[in-house]
């Protein structure tokens, strides 16, 4: 009998789970509904502002989580929809996905830890 | 004066039918007639070819389950008054081989709960003159309702993953293992861990929790499931500082 290593997967796809039920709503609210219809001033999110926030360690940190979460929960979630639809994906097609995860979040820290 | 209920019922005789074939009869019913009292019916006044299982009528004994227009259910625990006015399809349990009509190879089922050492495992023997283990009502709470299993298989029949691949070990024996494993008197967690942690362990579930939603006892095995996760995932970092193991 083998041990599944699905619990690291299920662990981000968890952490994901909870920042896209209690995080990204106010994100979407701020950026995709407030903003837009000028209900908070527009120089609140200028750009020097948010490269300011970027640029700070704890902003750093919460883009990251913001980013790198959902990116596992989502790709997680769309992996295990393959076999719901009986495509009965093998490690390759798990390799692709964690991947695009993995590629993502390094790319995340990257480009926060160049800002 | 009774009402007539159309039933259609899925017959397969393995000596006579290629596969499947849905055969209609007219039952007449009142507001106390279950799907298991209709059967019976049709088996003593109509046609004593058809053949299901059945034992309690009482919803204990997990015999009578089958498929009641798509839904796993207990003939005995389902009642005709709430089809009144439709039509009520029969079939045999869904993801389990069809033996004849309404009768199912369970062994695939049985197997599984038999494998996960469904009993009470002591590290010590243990005699009478060592008298009774005490529970607290606390200590009782946190298996009880996984107890309640009567192992009919409706959440087999109920579980997509089940379904797609029958390697899963499926609802009714992971939340069979937390009951044993959350039972203070017990002490074979260990050795149950590897049937939670394997791929076909708790990881075969995405948690549609269709096997909670048909119990007919009331039990919750998606909820046993997800809790099972998060042992195996504690379990998961744990043998990382544990090498050789």
């Amino acid at each position: 009998m083998s041990r599944s290593h699905e619990p690291i997967f299920w662990g981000l796809f968890g952490a994901g789970g909870m920042v896209a039920a209690l995080i990204l709503p106010i994100f979407i609210v701020i950026t995709g509904l407030l903003y837009p219809l000028g209900i908070i001033p527009a120089e609140l999110l200028a750009y020097d502002r948010i490269f300011a926030f970027a640029s700070s360690w704890w902003g750093a940190l919460i883009l990251l989580v913001v980013i790198c979460f959902p990116l596992w929960l989502s790709l997680h979630r769309l992996y295990h929809c393959l076999h719901d639809f009986k495509i009965h994906a093998g490690v390759r097609t798990q390799t692709v996905f964690y991947g695009i995860a993995y590629t993502a979040t390094i790319a995340s820290i990257v480009l926060v830890l160049v800002l | 004066m009774a009402e007539i209920m159309k039933m259609s019922i899925l017959r397969y005789r393995p000596e006579t039918d290629e596969k499947p074939v849905w055969q209609s009869y007219d039952v007449p019913y009142n507001h106390e007639t279950s799907i298991l009292d209709a059967l019976g019916y049709i088996k003593d006044e109509l046609d004593p070819t058809l053949s299901y299982r059945w034992s309690c009528r009482m919803a204990i004994c997990g015999s009578c389950g089958m498929m009641v227009n798509g839904q796993p259910k207990l003939g005995c625990k389902a009642f005709l008054r709430d089809y009144a006015g439709g039509e009520l399809k029969l079939e045999a349990l869904a993801n389990f081989p069809i033996e004849r009509d309404l009768v199912v190879d369970m062994s695939d089922f049985i197997a599984k709960l038999e494998s996960i050492k469904p009993y009470i495992i002591t590290q010590e023997p243990r005699s009478l003159d060592d008298g009774c283990t005490t529970q607290t009502p606390k200590q009782m709470e946190q298996y009880k309702q996984f107890s309640m299993c009567i192992n009919c298989g409706l959440c087999y029949a109920a579980c997509p993953q089940y379904g797609l691949d029958n390697k899963f070990t499926g609802p009714a024996a992971l939340a069979l293992i937390h009951r044993y494993n959350n039972d203070t008197r017990d002490q074979g967690k260990a050795e149950r861990m590897k049937f939670i942690n394997e791929e076909a362990g708790v990881w075969g579930c995405t948690f549609v929790g269709n096997c909670s939603v048909v119990c007919p006892k009331g039990v919750d095995p998606a909820a046993a499931i997800q809790l099972g996760k998060v042992e195996s995932a504690k379990d998961y970092v744990i043998q990382m500082f544990k090498p050789g193991e």
